[in-house]
């Protein structure tokens, strides 16, 4: 071999280390998660861990279910509150305004990407919770105070890159569709929109995902009552909070079963996520 | 040639960030956070008079300190309340007494209550402010998370064998429950009498105000202690930061700021 291509090659292996240093540490993760938490769901039972209604650890009582609802809760509020307001925006940005207002706000948007959660909880707490329990009752640390910070969290997401999809339409569908006499509305809605529906949707998963795993800012609005909440100004605790609450002290079978947490929210997030990236190549696949 | 520079650079950077700097010796202190405002006060104090020791505290709650004492990720373990069985045979040593504050809403019109009162109230037998001549209002309970030792000398003072609702709003400590029920006119929580501050309000347990005079004569009876923990006997410098902990300066700190001293 040449010296060229003896360089080349070193070039790749040190590349191809580097990568599978990285997916080790994931499998690692997940190996440790899985190998912590499965003791306590065989000792207990599936059923009994994933619908029992009764977490006290201390009675050796690990009923997930009032977390699950109210991880699946938030998350669905959230979405409630991100997607309107999201798409709209993006409708918005790549419709009905010039390039130059896109060049300036896209990129602030995406700023908003990097506000560390904790300030978002920190502005609930501060401003949204006395807000909610003042004008609208109950103690204000809620489903409805978690749910409209987490859908200002994701809406970066949704609006990101659902301007993305909506770029990445072909020119020719927009201009057909006016040239034949519709609206711009009418172009936006039965148009533009089937057409970058995939990628779309997966900026609607991905910020699914980002709701279910957040954890700092649940735990300062949500009130972690575990109960399962009658009304939307009811506490609530979601799975992230459970395992973030009680991690740090706890031994034994109660550490295994926030590890089995762990394991169900992985599970969770793994579905999003191979959902999302098959909807993303058959939307590479059509073009 | 640059490259040369430049791998000589990043090894250089390597081998100063492995190295352990100016010999610091340093006491890692970890566990209540009712203990936490007091342990930094202690902390301060001693590293000014002995400026090459470092103390470092961190209030993760009490259960979790008594853990990181049995691992050795921390040098003492602090605690707000009494050892459970199964951790006996660590050493422990009690540094101050502190009252158990049960707290509402500087607004709200009640100010006493029996401890049967309060033990209905957080185990969600009575859920209305109007029980007790107060308006229509739902009570807004706040508690601790489980491994707190502010819950867990609450649970043995004041509810025995009754467990505190479901549907009691859980906060991971004590600056959060005090502020949660400085701001919300319904709610009621308890927390450290030695965190007690104007923004909310004590209540008197059967007529008898929660004061260091009342608990020192034992008549406000919710009274539980500070303990450090350490998993073998303290030695060398953790042995001479505890001494001064329980000397009488370490005491008349805490004293000052509205903790009852050991001696």
């Amino acid at each position: 071999m040449t010296q060229l291509e003896r360089n080349e090659k070193l070039i790749q292996v040190v590349l191809a280390v580097i990568a599978f240093s990285a997916i080790s540490f994931l499998a690692i993760i997940t190996f440790f998660i899985f190998i912590e938490g499965t003791p306590v769901i065989i000792k207990y039972g599936i059923k009994n861990f994933l619908f029992g209604m009764d977490w006290f650890p201390s009675e050796k009582s690990f009923g997930i279910l009032p977390m699950i609802i109210g991880s699946i809760e938030v998350t669905v509020g959230a979405l409630i509150i991100g997607i309107p307001l999201g798409l709209a925006c993006a409708v918005s940005l790549t419709e009905f305004s010039s390039k130059r207002i896109r060049q300036i706000l896209k990129p602030v948007i995406e700023l908003l990407a990097g506000i560390p959660s904790v300030v978002y909880g920190f502005i609930g707490v501060v401003i949204l919770v006395p807000f909610i329990r003042n004008n609208l009752g109950g103690p204000g640390l809620s489903v409805l105070a978690a749910s409209i910070v987490l859908g200002i969290m994701i809406l970066p997401t949704i609006i990101s890159i659902s301007i993305d999809s909506l770029l990445a339409v072909p020119r020719n569908y927009r201009e057909g569709s006016i040239a034949m006499g519709a609206t711009q509305w009418q172009t936006t809605i039965m148009v533009m929109f089937p057409a970058a529906k995939s990628g779309i949707i997966t900026s609607i998963i991905l910020g699914m995902g980002r709701a279910i795993g957040e954890t700092m800012a649940v735990i300062m609005i949500a009130g972690n009552a575990i109960n399962i909440p009658n009304s939307i100004l009811d506490p609530v605790r979601t799975l992230t909070s459970n395992i973030a609450l009680e991690i740090g002290y706890s031994t034994g079978e109660h550490r295994q079963a926030l590890f089995a947490t762990g394991i169900v929210l992985f599970v969770i997030i793994m579905i999003l996520n191979t959902v999302a990236n098959v909807m993303s190549i058959k939307k590479r696949g059509r073009n | 040639m640059r490259r040369l520079i430049f791998v000589i650079f990043i090894l250089a950077l390597f081998i100063t960030g492995c190295s352990q700097g100016v010999s610091h010796k340093e006491i890692i202190i970890a566990g209540s956070t009712s203990v936490e405002p007091f342990a930094d006060k202690w902390a301060e104090v001693y590293m000014e008079k002995y400026p090459d020791i470092i103390v470092n505290v961190q209030g993760s709650g009490s259960s979790a300190g008594i853990q990181a004492a049995i691992s050795g990720v921390a040098d003492i373990g602090t605690c707000s309340r009494e050892l459970k069985p199964e951790e006996k045979d660590l050493t422990e040593i009690i540094v101050a007494y502190d009252g158990l504050a049960i707290i509402v809403n500087s607004n709200n019109k009640t100010g006493d209550l029996t401890i049967e009162q309060i033990k209905q109230i957080f185990s969600g037998e009575i859920r209305n402010w109007q029980e007790f001549g107060g308006g229509n209002k739902v009570i807004n309970v706040v508690t601790r998370e489980e491994g707190s030792g502010t819950r867990g000398a609450f649970q043995e003072l004041v509810m025995k064998k009754n467990r505190i609702f479901k549907g009691a709003i859980v906060q991971d400590s004590n600056g959060t429950v005090r502020e949660i029920v400085a701001t919300d006119p319904n709610a009621i929580g308890y927390i450290s009498l030695g965190l007690l501050n104007d923004k909310v309000k004590a209540l008197s347990l059967g007529g008898i105000p929660a004061t260091n005079e009342n608990i020192t004569t034992k008549r406000y009876s919710l009274v539980r202690p500070f303990l450090f923990v350490t998993k073998n006997t303290p030695t060398g410098e953790v042995k001479n930061f505890i001494d001064f902990v329980l000397s009488q300066e370490g005491q008349g700190l805490i004293r000052e700021a509205g903790l009852i001293s050991v001696n």
